[in-house]
């Protein structure tokens, strides 16, 4: 085993194998939670009217969600397991309060979704509908309690309420049973798991009004009126109902969320905003460049509207608010860190791509409803183009907002509560296993990326050929014994 | 620091989580291993897969809430072992990050030749995990190189004499690490292959083999229910012979506990039981015994290591003690509440889910495959042409 690189350390490598791994598995992770609850209503749909097209969208969405689902399992297990792997520093400091809602999410979460969706999968036709249907409700139901499980551990890394300092033990403990209802009614994970939920609503929204749209442009051009009609339309118009009650969520929690950032990480919305210096009218920068690591005095500044960032922060254009350069001389010290600020160019960027790529699924929104209002089906190529150019876009958006996220959270894994150092904090190269050599992380690094890379590949051939494939297949089904058979497809395999 | 109540619970709780993933996804990994040996066309391993088809997923979530307990009951035992086996457990994952997409994959696409791929691959796979999760008990039984090292100063380990014991570390200032010598070893992953860690492997991956064909040989019908009760007969007496070996020698030579007889014997009762109702044609009884002896196995490991959650066999005194690996009691109590009132939920839904699917996968009612065929792809010139 040859030693790494000397910039590549040990540190270094295990950060990208984290991000690496936690962003592939996030790609996946707002398609499951939208998707799974999208997929319960269209067959709640199907049973209580009887309607043909809302099963076959079921059938069809269903199919997408399964082959995304086995992909975000398969990648879920070793976010459990890189705690201990690659972070047993942190663990051991932070497992008393950190490792409970792990647990939880396990017990009550997994065992739930997998279970019911393994009969949702291979009881279709064996047990009644009203029972398959609320297979599918449980099993979305377990997505969301997982959902909420780790996105209330993360917000307590965020906003580590609930918790003290052992002098004993050197690590931080759970404050009493009360402390861990403090974590699950921390007013960080409230705000940050329904950012994420609608903000999967509005993925899942924009991926089933797309591909609609999509088809029903393509079905209208090819002769296929009344399919474009009775089918690919009601489906579109759902999706862009989803997505409009989407848009409109993740916008407001957003705002909110984001003042709340603001106030617990003051450093990271200072970084959203290459701000540098204390003030009143802070603005909004529309662009910002400089190199990677880039301190205050080396960023230039493209496009400042005045006053636009004290209001995100305070709700009042003139609203004062404080700059990289003024948190550093007030915390660098106590915490013993270079710079209290994160990565400028990183978090100014993934913050502004996050809401970039969200204004693809606006477009489409608009642009969908205008075209299917009052009956219309439209055959406009632009649409249909535009339709399929906004499937990725969500998901680029979720993965820079998770970004914004962890990157705004450097250089703290537990960012300091109040930004008291005598709170519980933890900062990032604290939380290593030490133990671990750098030559083995750069090997599961490389051979994660590889994997995940060929993984990627098979999933996005599936995706694209189940969503060619439309509702209903000119193909004969056959039984694995090679008969031929009348039933329709079903999910087994 | 001394042992309590709740301690002791959560300690027998994490082996009875790990109990639960070994019986279940001991028949579910077992099959994919012996899917080549039972099935011998496509038909018959579609057969093989829709055995456990359904209920895969809910059986590997036993191992997901292992981790989680261990997490948060005993956050420096996850620490300590996770990234002292880093190696090992980097292996684990991608086979069954490979066996997953596997099993839930290898019927998207209507392909005899697809599906034939993806089940070698799953083969490959699973026979890998229990031989690296049976090396992992091993090192428990007989104890790391685990060293213990001053939190400031990662390179010393912390001087020790003879009369030193575990409760002698000052916790607040050090950390019990793995440590090793240099090289691929450099966090002693080679020391942790020994020839009783090896033979612990080999153990594993045969009892798994034998829960795989016991399980086949109940839920399945024709030629692969015959091949798996012809083949069940001298895989469960290797597996009988290979774990007596690997318990006596653990059990002479490395298990402080004389307490540990007791599910020793048990665990041997029932392997025996499970053979010999085997060969009477008792299927499902063999296959129940078979379950209790793996559960008598996980006690007998456990008890083994008691009253240590990571034996250190450089020095007593390095060994991580149950109290020094455990939470506070606000968080063991609370985890407590929440598993009395779910893990009978669990189970009682996942009693449910079994009874809805049929007890036997008849070859000749398979019913159809949800897979498309791949070829449409590359017809139709674009994606916007209609």
């Amino acid at each position: 085993m040859t030693v790494a690189p000397a910039a590549l350390d040990a540190l270094m490598l295990a950060r990208w194998q984290f991000g690496v791994t936690t962003v592939y598995h996030f790609i996946l992770v707002p398609f499951t939670i939208g998707m799974s609850l999208l997929v319960a209503v269209l067959q709640t749909m199907w049973y209580r009217s009887g309607k043909d097209h809302w099963l076959k969208a079921t059938r069809f969405f269903g199919k997408l969600f399964l082959i995304n689902f086995a992909l975000g399992v398969a990648t879920g297990i070793v976010q459990e397991f890189q705690f201990g792997m690659n972070w047993s520093q942190y663990s051991s400091y932070v497992g008393d309060i950190f490792g409970a809602p792990l647990a939880c999410e396990a017990l009550i979460a997994f065992f739930l979704e997998s279970t019911f969706l393994g009969i949702w999968i291979f009881g279709w036709g064996r047990i009644s509908a009203k029972a398959h249907t609320a297979c599918i409700w449980l099993a979305a139901a377990g997505v969301n309690i997982s959902a909420a499980f780790i996105l209330a551990a993360n917000a307590w890394m965020q906003h580590p309420v609930g918790a003290v300092v052992n002098p004993e033990t050197g690590r931080a403990e759970l404050d009493g049973v009360s402390g861990f209802f403090k974590v699950l009614t921390n007013s960080a994970f409230v705000w940050e798991f329904t950012h994420v939920v609608t903000a999967s609503w509005m993925l899942a929204g924009t991926f089933v009004a797309g591909v609609a749209l999509w088809w029903m442009v393509r079905a209208a051009r090819s002769g296929g009126e009344a399919e474009a009609r009775n089918v690919w339309r009601p489906i579109a118009q759902f999706g862009l109902a989803v997505l409009a009650i989407g848009i409109v969520l993740v916008g407001a929690t957003g705002h909110i969320h984001g003042q709340q950032v603001f106030e617990h990480q003051p450093a990271k919305m200072a970084a959203a905003e290459a701000l540098c210096d204390s003030g009143p009218n802070a603005p909004f920068t529309i662009a910002a460049f400089g190199p990677l690591d880039a301190t205050c005095d080396q960023i230039t500044h493209v496009g400042e509207i005045p006053g636009v960032y004290s209001f995100m922060a305070t709700n009042s254009f003139s609203g004062e608010v404080s700059g990289i350069n003024d948190l550093n001389a007030l915390y660098a010290q106590a915490f013993d860190v270079p710079s209290i600020a994160p990565s400028i160019m990183l978090t100014f960027w993934s913050f502004r791509l996050m809401m970039g790529f969200a204004a693809f699924s606006v477009i489409l929104l608009i642009w969908g409803f205008l075209a299917t209002r009052g009956g219309k089906v439209s055959t406009s190529k632009g649409l249909s183009k535009w339709a399929l150019l906004s499937l990725p876009m969500p998901f680029l958006a979720a993965t820079f907002g998770w970004l914004f996220a962890e990157f705004g959270r450097q250089p703290f894994v537990v960012y300091p509560l109040n930004m008291d150092p005598n709170n519980v904090f933890l900062r990032t190269q604290d939380g290593l296993s030490t133990v671990v050599p750098a030559g083995q992380v750069l090997v599961t690094l490389v051979v994660f990326t590889l994997l995940y890379l060929a993984l990627g590949v098979v999933w996005f051939l599936l995706m694209r050929r189940y969503v060619r494939e439309g509702i209903h297949t000119t193909h004969p089904v056959t039984t694995p014994e090679g008969k031929a058979t009348d039933q329709a497809l079903s999910f087994a395999y | 620091m001394t042992l309590t109540w709740l301690q002791l619970i959560w300690f027998v709780l994490v082996g009875v989580l790990w109990t639960g993933y070994l019986v279940l996804e001991g028949f579910g990994v077992g099959s994919g291993m012996v899917m080549h040996l039972v099935a011998k066309n496509d038909a018959e391993r579609t057969q093989v897969q829709r055995t456990f088809g359904p209920v895969w997923d809910g059986n590997q979530v036993w191992l997901l809430t292992a981790g989680g307990a261990t997490f948060a009951a005993f956050p420096n035992w996850y620490a300590t072992m996770f990234s002292g086996m880093y190696f090992a457990l980097f292996v684990i994952l991608l086979c069954l990050i490979v066996r997953i997409c596997a099993i839930e994959w290898r019927s998207k696409v209507a392909s005899t030749q697809w599906r034939a791929r993806w089940d070698k691959l799953q083969t490959g796979a699973t026979i890998l995990v229990p031989i690296l999760f049976g090396c992992a008990f091993g090192n428990l039984v007989q104890g790391m190189r685990i060293e213990v090292v001053e939190r400031a100063n990662q390179t010393q380990a912390v001087p020790v004499t003879d009369s030193m014991t575990a409760a002698d570390i000052n916790m607040a200032t050090s950390v019990h690490y793995l440590t090793g010598t240099g090289g691929l070893a450099d966090n002693g992953f080679l020391s942790l292959l020994t020839p009783f860690t090896i033979l612990g492997g080999i153990m594993l991956a045969l009892v798994f083999a034998t829960q795989g064909l016991l399980w086949l040989r109940v839920r399945t019908d024709g030629p692969v229910h015959d091949r798996a009760a012809r083949l069940v007969k001298p895989f469960g007496l290797a597996a009988t012979v290979v774990t007596a070996v690997f318990a006596l020698w653990g059990q002479f030579a490395y298990s402080t506990q004389v307490l540990a007889w007791i599910p020793l014997v048990i665990c041997a009762l029932s392997l025996i039981a499970s053979v010999a109702m085997s060969h009477s044609g008792r299927a499902f009884g063999a296959f129940l015994a078979h379950s209790v002896a793996i559960a008598f196995a996980v006690a007998w490991v456990f008890s083994s290591m008691a009253p240590y959650a990571m034996k250190s066999s450089i020095h007593p005194a390095y060994s991580l003690s149950l109290p020094q690996a455990a939470a506070t009691g606000s968080t063991l109590t609370l985890m407590l509440c929440v598993s009395v009132v779910m893990v009978p939920v669990v189970l009682a839904y996942t009693a449910w889910s079994y009874s809805r699917m049929p007890m036997i996968v008849e070859l000749d009612k398979l019913g159809p495959n949800a897979g498309l065929p791949w070829k449409r792809i590359r017809e139709g010139a674009t994606f916007l042409s209609a």
